[in-house]
This record gives C-alpha cells, structure tokens and sequence, in this order.
C-alpha cells in the first residue's frame, strides 16, 4: 500500500493536521444529527481524510466496509431512456460518487441516488442513526443544473439523507447551494505541519531521517500533503539510508513545463510555437489539465521575466484561462497563450535592445 | 412495525414557517395570500428572489393552510428539477394529476378547501425554453381546476409568456431587523444566549438569506454551546478574516509583483474562497480615503470581469492574480494600457 493510503489517520483523534477543525466535527455530530456539509480547499489538504474519519465517528467501524460497485442506472426521460453508468463506493450507511463523471448528465445520477436513499430508509434497530449521508465529490465540477436540480432535494429529504459536498473550488458552487449547507474550509497544511507528519511517517517506518531532509521535501510540495508524502516514498524508494543532501526529485510533467518556457524565451517565431504545440500535446495526452499546464508555464514564465513585463504576461494568462473555460478545444486556448507571450516577449526585446 | 424514526431535523427546517403570516418581511405577498385564505381567489403566482427568503416556504404554507393535512395530496403537487425529467415527464404527472376532479369548492374539516388544485413548480428557472413553452399549453388546458406557482432565483430565466400569466413577487433580502427577532425567536425556544454584536454580526454576514443566517446559528450551538459571541459566528461562516483581505491590500500598495504574487498563493493555499474574497476587496477600496476616484474606478471594472469570469469557471488563481496585479498598478500609478502588446 502506498504510504498516502497507509498513514492516512482513521479517526478524528488520530488526525493531526486539522486537529481544530476534527474535534469541531466531531461536536457537530455528536447530537443525533448534523447539517449537511460542504467541505473546500486546495488539492491534498486532507479533505476526504476529514470526511471518513467523520462518516467512522458518526457510524463507527461499519463505515469503511466499503464496497465498491459500478452501478447502471436507467432513466425514463419520458420519450426515451438514458444508461448511466458509474462507479460508487457504499457502506450500509453512505454512498460516494463523483457525479460529474458522467458529464451533462449528472443530475439525473444525483437525483437517483438520492431518491434510492430515501426509498430504502434505514431501519433503525441497533440505535444506529436514522439517516444515510450521501459524500458527492468534485462538487465544482457539476453542472449548473445539476446543482439546480439539487436545491429543493436537499430539503425535501433532510430528515434521511445528508450530503457532505467535497470541492477544490467553493467559488464554482452555487449560492443556492452554499446556502444550504455548513461550509468548512480545509487549509492546506504550512510547510512545518507538513514536516512533523513526514517525521511520523519515517518514525512509523523506521527511517533516520538526515536533519533538514523533510524541510527540504515540504518546501517542495506545494503545501500539498498527498504531494509532500508522495514525493518522500519516492525519495525512500531511489536511495536508502538518505543523505543530506539527497535530491528530491521533481514531477516529470513539471520539468517538461519548465522546458517549454526555456524554449520559448529563447526563439519567437512560428516554427517554435508549432514546435511548442506538440509538446503541449504531450501534456494534455498524458492527462495533465489544461488549466494546470498554463499555471505552471505562468509560474516558470515569471521565474525568468522582468518586473515589468510580469503584469502583462499573467494578465493573458488568466484571460485564455477564462477563454479555455468557455470553449472546447484547450490546446487552441494553450496555443495561443504562447503565442500572446512570444509577440510581447518580441516587442520588449526589441524595445529593450533593438 | 418499523420503529419511529428520531432522527431530529435540521433548524431551518424546524423553524419554517407553517403559516403565511409568519413569513417575515415580505409583506406584499403575504398580504395576498391572507386575502386568498378569506375568499379563496387565487391567481397563479411567480416568486423570485434570492436563497433563503422564504419562496418554498410561502408556497408550502398557503397551500397547507388552504387544504389541511387530510387534501394536501390530493390536491396539491409539488415538483421540483430534481423530478423534472424532461418536460414530456412532468406534463403526464400535471396531466394525470389535473383530470381528476376535485368536487365542489366546500369547507372542510376547517380548512377553506377551494375548488381547484395547486401545482407547485420549485426551481422553475432551471427548466429549458422549451419545457416553459410546452408548460404554456398545458397551463391553459386546465386553467379551470389549478392553479401554477412557479418558484426561482432568477426571473429572468422564466420565459415572458409565462411570467405574464402570474402575479409576481420579489422576494427580498431580509433586513437585519426581520432577521434578528427570527434569530432571537429561535434562541428562545432552543435556550441560546446571543449577545448585541453577535446578533448583529450575523445579520451582516448572512446577507440577507435567513437559511444561511439559522444554519450558522445551528453549527455555531454545536461547536461552542448555548453562549454564542460574534467570534464564533465568523468562525462557522468562513467569512474571510479582515486581516487577510488587508494584507493583500497591503502587498498591492508596495509595488512588487512577486510580493503580491506570494500573498495570492497564501490566499489560494489556505481555501479562502476568491469570489468572497472579491466582494470583501470590493468593499475596502470603495470605503479606502486615499484612493482616488478614479483609480477606483479603474479597480472596479476589473473586479466585475474577475467575477463574471469566476461565474464562468474560471480559475480563481489566476483571476485573483490578475486582479492584484490590477489593484497595484492602479495604486502605484502605473499606465493602464500595456507597453508591449501589439
Ligand atoms: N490530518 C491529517 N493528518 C495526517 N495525514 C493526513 C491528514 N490529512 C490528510 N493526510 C494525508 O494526506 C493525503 C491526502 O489527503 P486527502 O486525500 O484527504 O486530500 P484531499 O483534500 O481530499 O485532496 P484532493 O482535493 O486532491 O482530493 C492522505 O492520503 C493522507 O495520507
Ligand atoms: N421570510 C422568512 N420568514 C421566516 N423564515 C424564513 C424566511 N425566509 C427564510 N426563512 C427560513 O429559511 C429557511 C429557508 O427558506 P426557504 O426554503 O423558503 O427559502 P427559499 O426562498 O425557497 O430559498 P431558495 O431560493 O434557496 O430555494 C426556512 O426553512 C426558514 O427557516
Ligand atoms: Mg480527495
Ligand atoms: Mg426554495
């Protein structure tokens, strides 16, 4: 098991990042009942940590016996019928899903899973709580209608079903739905939280860890535990016992991005763009988002960029961003981006130099 | 027999008015509907207004006190976009559920039961154009025997033909006054000590919206007990602390980009949420005595693009980003147009 998984804390005394926020979870639910929930922020904060370590603490151990299904659903849209597949995973207390894999058609899964809830009500025979809790994920990612369409039935079901919504970015998720729920803002860990867990860990494992090597590490991670945890197994696994002054290796992705801003500041012109399209291609065919791409070809741009030309160039940025957000095709959007950054480049240097 | 279930209610359920006349602050529909309950005349109806104003709540209320427990279902429907599957869906349901007849218009068992039925459309605005317009057909079919209240956040999604055949009501915001003898009520019954300033601390970070405002209370009761300050509110709601909205303010007025770059990526890294974060920024620089008009002027514009964008989906690094970039060069007088774009 990878250490991510392997040291991920089960209970919410076990937690040790978010203590605060645990021991405020665990008051939240310890009368009967609680309210539904949206939990936000950043990439490998420890979001869906919180999340289990609440469904064990409201439904004990029961809750990570879980089973994992791909369900088909079929839905009568009157004049003809529509077959979702998706993938869930389900105690005998809650249902998680990721309804925006199924694109556009997310709501109906929503609206499905929810009534099916509520169809099957839970017995309560073992003074076990009455209602099911419903963990939807990627919550910004859902359509508009979707989250529409989840207003009123989040009301009309509240007796049996909460909803704990889990989301990077709270801004994408509607008024109407915020509304509705207990917003608990998850901060990414600072770099120090991050060292002490990475010290647990090698404890744990066993490892003597030279002094400074997990400062080094937490610097690297973008404040992102998962990534911080991650990039210390790979430390772990290339050489053994460390060394002080060990390198940590950096994301294959990220060194291709770094790359294509060398390239870029070195020539203007269009055989370069069109050499700089295949490899953003590369990026996009091996899964990378687009929006991280460009964020992370922003970053290294500004690394080797005059004061006054930083303005400029994050400004295109976050316009082909929006752009990108709007239309279909990101490479188009990446492409051009490039292409802004090459004839301002061009202009400052021209003006600068002649 | 199953057991009864006790799983207890949320607040803002508990505490939803059963009644018209204890819905607060919107008298004009209120008014109305007490006039319905004496005469029994209804027209169809159009609520819109912002979350947590009270449609749903008016809607279920009149349409109880005009049947009772005992017609309700057989003579009130109640969809919503979540049944919504398609609009050929939700014409059979009003189709079957508008043919039978419902008798004549007579009291019963207290309540004034009058002869027609009531359909309630909750989250109208999430219906297509074309399920609006096949609705059109379907509401003048059987005009005779119901009546439509259509409920949303945006009238403008409602399709004109429609919104012509119903009176139509705002819901407003509430006021912090309204909002407050609510909150107090519910302190009451629940056995909540809320002082002065907190009261008026969650007046002004629930906006208007009174679910939001009772939710807060709710996870404020449970975190910090029966004696509620201002501080904990703020806690629950995640209203972004003005220490943080003040430094990036701050990082702005120096100049330096990579300075006003690290504060964004603090912002990001510790979730604030931007769009909140915006209207907060908003908020300091039209109240800010040392900034010109202006270059207020200049940051506002910017700021409704960053939001319209973040409306769209896009990303909130790269918007906030752009948007400090634009509070600085704005402070620090540099020009508007950009040098270097041809
Ligand atoms: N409180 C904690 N104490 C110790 N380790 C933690 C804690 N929270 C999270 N971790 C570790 O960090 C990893 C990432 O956390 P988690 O999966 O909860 O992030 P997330 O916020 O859901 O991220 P994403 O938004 O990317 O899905 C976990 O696998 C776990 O090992
Ligand atoms: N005007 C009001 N008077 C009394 N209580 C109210 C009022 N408005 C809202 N509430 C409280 O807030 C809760 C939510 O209100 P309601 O469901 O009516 O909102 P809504 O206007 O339908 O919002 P949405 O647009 O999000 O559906 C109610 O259960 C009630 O406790
Ligand atoms: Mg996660
Ligand atoms: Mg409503």
């Amino acid at each position: 098991m990878l250490w991510v998984d392997k040291y991920r804390p089960k209970t919410l005394d076990q937690v040790i990042v978010h203590e605060d926020i645990a021991q405020n979870l665990k008051k939240l639910v310890a009368e009967q009942d609680c309210p539904h929930l949206l939990f936000y922020g950043p990439p490998g904060s420890g979001k869906k940590t919180l999340i289990m370590a609440l469904l064990r603490q409201i439904f004990g151990p029961g809750a990570e016996k879980v089973k994992v299904e791909n369900k088909n659903w079929k839905i009568d849209a009157g004049s003809r019928t529509i077959d979702l597949e998706l993938t869930t995973l389900s105690s005998a207390n809650h249902v998680e899903l990721s309804p925006s894999d199924v694109g556009f058609q997310d709501r109906y899964v929503v609206q499905e899973v929810i009534k099916e809830m509520a169809k099957n009500r839970p017995i309560d025979t073992k003074g076990k709580r009455g209602f099911k809790v419903l963990v939807l994920n990627d919550v910004d990612k859902l359509s508009r209608e979707a989250q529409h369409s989840l207003r009123r039935t989040m009301e009309k079901y509240s007796a049996f079903c909460r909803l704990f919504l889990c989301c990077n970015s709270s801004s994408r998720v509607t008024e109407a739905i915020r509304s509705r729920c207990l917003n608990v803002r998850i901060n990414a860990p600072t770099e120090e939280q991050i060292v002490n867990v990475l010290d647990l860990i090698g404890k744990k494992e066993g490892l003597e860890l030279p002094s400074g090597f997990a400062t080094r590490i937490a610097e690297k991670s973008n404040r992102s535990l998962r990534r911080a945890i991650l990039l210390f197994e790979t430390c772990r696994v290339q050489q053994y016992p460390f060394t002080s002054n060990q390198a940590i290796p950096p994301m294959d992705w990220e060194e291709y991005v770094a790359e294509i801003a060398s390239d870029i500041m070195k020539e203007q012109s269009p055989k370069r763009l069109f050499q700089v399209r295949g490899k953003l291609y590369e990026l996009l065919i091996n899964c990378i988002p687009p929006d991280i791409v460009l964020k992370r070809l922003l970053y290294e741009l500004l690394k080797r960029l005059d004061a006054e030309l930083k303005h400029e160039v994050c400004h295109w940025a976050a316009y082909y961003e929006h752009k990108m957000r709007l239309g279909q095709k990101a490479i188009f959007h990446l492409e051009a981006f490039v292409a802004k950054f090459m004839s301002i480049y061009k202009g400052f240097l021209i003006a600068t130099f002649g | 027999m199953a057991p009864v279930l006790q799983s207890s209610q949320p607040w803002v359920e508990k505490y939803r008015p059963k009644q018209v006349k204890d819905v607060a602050h919107q008298d004009e529909v209120v008014r109305v509907l007490t006039n319905t309950l004496e005469t029994s005349n209804c027209p169809h109806m159009l609520f819109y207004g912002p979350p947590g104003t009270g449609k749903t709540t008016t809607a279920l209320a009149i349409a109880h006190q005009l049947f009772g427990p005992e017609m309700y279902k057989s003579r009130v429907l109640e969809l919503n976009a979540s049944d919504d599957r398609g609009i050929n869906v939700v014409r059979t349901k009003i189709k079957d559920f508008a043919a039978v007849a419902v008798g004549s218009g007579q009291r019963q068992g207290g309540y004034p039961c009058p002869p027609y039925k009531i359909i309630i459309l909750d989250e109208a605005d999430s219906m297509t154009e074309d399920a609006q317009n096949a609705l059109r057909r379907t509401m003048e079919t059987y005009s005779k025997v119901t009546r439509f209240f259509f409920i949303c956040n945006y009238v403008s999604r409602i399709i004109e033909p429609l919104a012509s055949r119903c009176a139509k009501f705002r819901f407003k915001p509430l006021s912090e006054e309204v909002m407050s003898s609510r909150i107090l009520h519910i302190c009451k019954e629940e056995g909540l000590n809320l002082d002065g300033e907190a009261l008026s601390t969650l007046g002004s970070i629930s906006q208007g919206d009174l679910r939001r405002a009772i939710t807060y209370l709710q996870g404020a009761a449970r975190l910090f007990g029966s004696t509620i300050t201002s501080k904990d509110l703020i806690n629950v709601s995640g209203v972004i602390p003005p220490e943080v909205v003040g430094a990036l303010f701050a990082a702005c007025r120096t100049g330096d980009f990579d300075v006003a770059n690290k504060e964004v990526n603090n912002i990001i890294a510790d979730g604030y949420p931007v769009s909140m974060l915006l209207s907060q920024l908003f908020d300091v620089i039209v109240e800010a005595e040392d900034i010109l008009d202006e270059q207020k002027s200049r940051i506002c514009k910017r700021l409704a693009e960053a939001d319209k964008r973040l409306v769209d989906g896009a990303d909130e690094y790269l918007q906030l980003l752009d948007v400090t970039s634009n509070v600085m060069r704005a402070l620090c007088n540099m020009p508007e147009e950009f040098q270097y774009d041809s």
